[in-house]
């Protein structure tokens, strides 16, 4: 029973990341009807988005202290960090904090190169065939992370995340079960961070008249149009919704996984596949997939599984994909009529 | 059997031939005539043709080709380890393997199409990508990747050969086929032509005319009385067999595979090399895999030395800028290029090169014949 | 059911019902097509007409009722299976093969009709198929396209498109035709033209099912005619007695006024 909680919640909060990432690719698909391959570099970028605000944090000052000696009778150098310099002992928080705190720079960040993308290049592409699409976003794909790697190199980055959170939460005190379930405060916050965002996008779809538009630009693309709405302003927004939905999954990801220039691609085509599990254009079903293909993953990997069926934990997603696309062509709550062929 | 192609495809066929035949003193000029690098240009052009017959054709966009590519490397080298050093073993063994791996992705993947054929495709090639990474370690030895060793058993060459000290070489019956000589290169430059012979006779077959009336309107297909299911099926399996020949070849002039030969990067790099010469042209993917793996070939050994040394007569405040930025292109840089590439092509010509060639020489031939040039076929949407 | 019953009826459809979602397109349509006539099925927008002819291709499946062709209950049948039976069909917008020359075009429905559903054609070239361009020409020479036989279908203005389609269809020599407002869009000379056309395969003995709005094209042409409204068929008869009843003189009005 134990082990079985365990390996639910350690589903989650993979499960968070895919359901967000999937949640921005249906959503542009589904009103935009643009298939983003870049969407997992969105991800990527936010990632580094908390990278690069954690290296301006830490950029530190080096003077030569003549006073004091090294062992090598060198001059020591002094670093002294300019955050901490500059703001004391408020400068070392915001150092301990520097993930959570970088939401506030990634949100108009990822926001804008959201809006950059979709009006410089996706916009061109409404009309284009699928293929075509596919392959320019592709392309975006590789020159983003290409670009990442240019400038933070190959090795993964770690990110720690605040002190306060780094250790293990007693999940099943809460529950009244006793110590027997350790889990990482951090994944925890995850999954309710990705929970929160999740209701944030829906009660925007659902309580704005806003959402409303999109809402029924994702049913009839066409009707909405020919009802005078300016629909192209709000394909950019949505867009910049989907950026930021991915980018701020990529930066609350950091302390759980160390961001490379490739996370983007990896995550990318789990969760096209949640999105065809769920279902093309069905918001709730990318949300549920995700968290059910994070949890199916993490009981993959337990070693119980693993000795039965050796590797099942590195093809299982697929191995899903391919059963529900087989026995359910539209995924688990994908409507009639979208993408058929 | 030779009677049916136009006077106008056998010049194509001949020139075609001639030039790959001749390309160790024709590419002299410009550098790329030593066989490593024409054996690249055989080997990724026969992987072009292949997966042009599938996108090219039907339009069904595959992520996964990359994935034939590998295991056609691997049964290659287990051909080389357990059997003989002689190539056609490898080869029979590699397109079987290939053969039956597409019928059975194919036929999972062409249930549905559009993007979710792409997905599929990708997803199953990430798959396999991950499983010989891992569990498969015991056929794939993982990231090392499968190499021969002294202690192969080779069965068939044990019986006739005594092995000599260090590791053999390939070979067709005795002619040196890995080793980087000129015969390695002309053996898969007879690959190139046949691969080549075989896609010009699909091209200009009812078989070939099918499928390319599936990519304009599959509905209309299935209402004239076609069952589009084992046309797309065919295309799919003779477009892995010749990945999966791509990748023997591959193993064939240098007997080693790996599983980063079978990741989504090279899957993405067929798809560009047969854009960037043009879509549903018979030889416009042959000229991409060539131009790729030849700027490639440049682009990868430069770096910022050498780069310092090109633009050696430019004053110190000028050159440093010049050579920082172009640094971001060569070397490490090389896949931004491509990436940038890709994009330039799908946005400004998507009909590939064959499609400038095409607009220039009509640009000359203006008041010429009234006939208009074919437009790069995009599928029409279905009702 | 009553498929054995009459032989010389080609097309029969008994009892079919088929609703979206809780619209109901089509409510217990009997229709009997004899054969070698030409049956019009005429009737205001929004009747059921072209649901009709889907069901009658396996483009939608009836909710319950049956097709019956030629003694062949067309229920499970895929959509190629039954053009092979020897049904074609011209759509309401023509569905050609646009990146493809109009030889071509006209060339594929005569594979798909002499090699059947699949065949791993990969030997001989289109180009030595001599037998099938022939017949692919005459058929281009009979719809009047055959001047521009090396042009790009997709370049054809939308009429040309329809009688292009209709020479795929008709190279077929199906035992069935279905024509789904073959003049629609078209000028007055095409439209006389595609009249000829048709009267003249009429002649050739092929069975036909058209809908229509164009009464001079259905009063030209049709031996008997099926009024549909509201997805069920309102009167049926030769047509001098459908032109006098008056219920689909209501039914027209009706819509003229709504």
């Amino acid at each position: 029973m134990d082990a079985i909680i365990l390996q639910i919640l350690n589903g989650l909060d993979k499960g968070g990341a895919y359901a967000l990432i999937a949640l921005g690719l249906t959503l542009v698909f589904g009103t935009l009807g643009v298939v983003n391959f870049a969407h997992g570099a969105l991800f990527m970028l936010g990632a580094f988005c908390a990278v690069t605000f954690n290296k301006l944090l830490t950029l530190e000052k080096v003077t030569l202290d003549p006073t004091q000696l090294t062992p090598w009778g060198t001059a020591a150098e002094i670093k002294t960090s300019l955050v901490e310099a500059w703001l004391g002992e408020y400068g070392k928080v915001l150092v301990n904090y520097s993930v959570p705190v970088s939401i506030i720079v990634a949100i108009p960040v990822m926001l804008i190169i959201g809006i950059v993308m979709e009006r410089g290049l996706i916009r061109h592409f409404y009309k284009r065939p699928h293929a075509d699409q596919i392959l320019v976003t592709f392309g975006l794909a590789i020159v983003l992370q290409e670009i990442i790697k240019h400038f933070y190199g190959a090795n993964p980055i770690p990110q720690a995340a605040p002190a306060a959170f780094a250790g293990t939460a007693q999940v099943g005190m809460l529950l009244g079960m006793g110590d027997a379930i350790p889990y990482p405060w951090w994944r925890l916050i995850y999954l309710f961070f990705s929970l929160g965002i999740i209701g944030i996008v829906f009660a925007f779809l659902q309580f704005t008249t806003y959402g409303m538009v999109v809402r029924a630009g994702m049913r009839d693309r066409e009707t909405v149009g020919l009802l005078g709405i300016d629909i192209e302003r709000r394909f950019t927004v949505v867009f910049g919704i989907a950026a930021v939905v991915a980018g701020l999954a990529g930066v609350m990801y950091t302390p759980i996984l160390p961001p490379d220039y490739h996370m983007g691609m990896d995550f990318l085509v789990l969760s096209f596949v949640v999105v065809v599990v769920g279902g093309m254009g069905s918001l709730g079903g990318a949300v549920a997939a995700g968290f059910l293909l994070g949890i199916l993953q993490s009981f993959a990997s337990m070693n119980e599984i693993k000795s039965i069926i050796p590797g099942i934990d590195q093809i299982i997603i697929y191995l899903v994909a391919v059963v529900i696309l087989l026995t359910m062509p539209r995924g688990l709550m994908g409507r009639k009529g979208v993408m058929e062929d | 059997m030779f009677g049916n192609l136009s006077r106008q495809d056998w010049v194509m066929f001949l020139g075609f031939s001639a030039v790959v035949l001749l390309a160790p003193i024709l590419f002299q000029p410009i550098g790329a005539a030593y066989p490593a690098i024409l054996e690249k240009f055989c080997i990724f052009g026969l992987f072009a043709i292949g997966f042009n017959i599938l996108f090219g054709l039907t339009g069904y966009l595959s992520f996964g080709h990359a994935a034939f590519l590998g295991i056609g490397s691997y049964a290659a080298v287990w051909s080389f380890k357990l059997f003989t050093m002689n190539v056609i073993p490898a080869i029979a063994l590699s397109i079987i393997f290939a053969g039956i791996f597409a019928l059975i992705i194919g036929f999972i993947s062409l249930r549905r199409s559009g993007i979710y054929f792409s997905i599929l495709t990708l997803a199953f090639a990430q798959m396999s990508y991950n499983m010989a990474y891992s569990v498969l370690t015991p056929l794939t030895n993982g990231e090392t990747g499968l190499q021969l060793t002294l202690k192969d058993p080779r069965i068939v060459d044990a019986m006739f050969i005594t092995p000599g000290t260090g590791l053999p070489r390939t070979t067709l019956f005795g002619l040196e086929i890995s080793g980087g000589g000129l015969g390695g290169f002309y053996f898969t430059a007879a690959a190139l032509i046949i691969g080549f012979y075989i896609s010009m006779r699909i091209f200009r077959s009812p078989f070939g005319l099918m499928l390319k009336a599936i990519k304009s309107n599959q509905n209309r297909m299935r209402y004239t009385g076609f069952n589009t299911r084992p046309y797309l099926m065919a295309a799919f399996v003779i477009s892995g067999i010749y990945a999966g020949l791509a990748g023997s070849l591959m193993a064939a002039v240098d007997p080693l595979a790996g599983p980063e030969r079978m990741q989504w990067t090279a899957s993405g790099e067929v798809v560009l090399m047969t854009i960037l010469g043009g879509v549903g042209t018979l030889i416009g993917p042959v000229i991409g895999a060539a131009i790729i793996k030849y700027f490639e070939n440049i682009f990868s050994g430069f770096n910022e030395t050498a780069l310092n040394s090109v633009f050696n007569f430019l004053p110190d405040t000028l050159r440093e800028p010049i050579v920082k930025l172009l640094s971001l292109f060569v070397g490490e840089g090389w896949s931004l290029t491509l990436g940038l590439v890709f994009m330039a092509i799908v946005i400004f010509l998507p009909g590939g090169i064959m499609e400038g060639v095409r607009l220039i020489a009509s640009l000359f031939k203006k008041g010429g014949n009234g006939n208009k040039p074919a437009v790069s076929g995009h599928a029409q949407p279905a009702e | 059911m009553t498929s054995t019953t009459k032989s010389n009826i080609v097309l029969d459809v008994s009892g079919v019902n088929k609703s979206f979602g809780g619209l109901r397109a089509l409510t217990n349509v009997n229709l009997q097509v004899e054969e070698g006539k030409v049956h019009a099925i005429i009737g205001p927008n929004g009747a059921g007409k072209s649901t009709l002819l889907n069901v009658c291709i396996g483009r939608i499946r009836p909710d319950n009722g049956h097709v019956v062709f030629n003694g062949e209950t067309l229920d499970r049948h895929q959509p190629h299976e039954i053009n092979q039976l020897g049904v074609s069909r011209v759509f309401q917008t023509p569905e050609i093969f646009a990146d493809l020359n109009l030889l071509e075009n006209v060339m594929i429905p005569a594979f798909a009709k002499r090699d059947g559903a699949f065949t791993f054609n990969a030997i001989r070239a289109v180009s030595a198929e001599k037998e099938l361009r022939e017949e692919a020409e005459e058929i281009l020479h009979d719809v009047g396209l055959y001047e521009r036989r090396n042009h790009l279908a997709g370049s054809l203005s939308r009429g040309d498109k329809r009688r292009l389609e209709l020479g795929m269809c008709l190279i077929q020599k199906p035992k069935l035709l279905l024509l789904d407002e073959p003049t629609a869009g078209m000028a007055r000379h095409d439209t006389n033209m595609t009249i000829e056309l048709l009267k003249r395969i009429k002649a050739r003995g092929m069975t036909k099912v058209i809908i229509e709005h164009d009464m001079h094209v259905v009063f030209s042409l049709a031996d008997k005619i099926s009024v549909l409204a509201q997805g069920t068929v309102i009167a049926e008869g030769l047509p001098e007695e459908v032109r006098g009843n008056p219920r689909v003189k209501e039914a027209y009005l009706g819509e003229a006024h709504g």
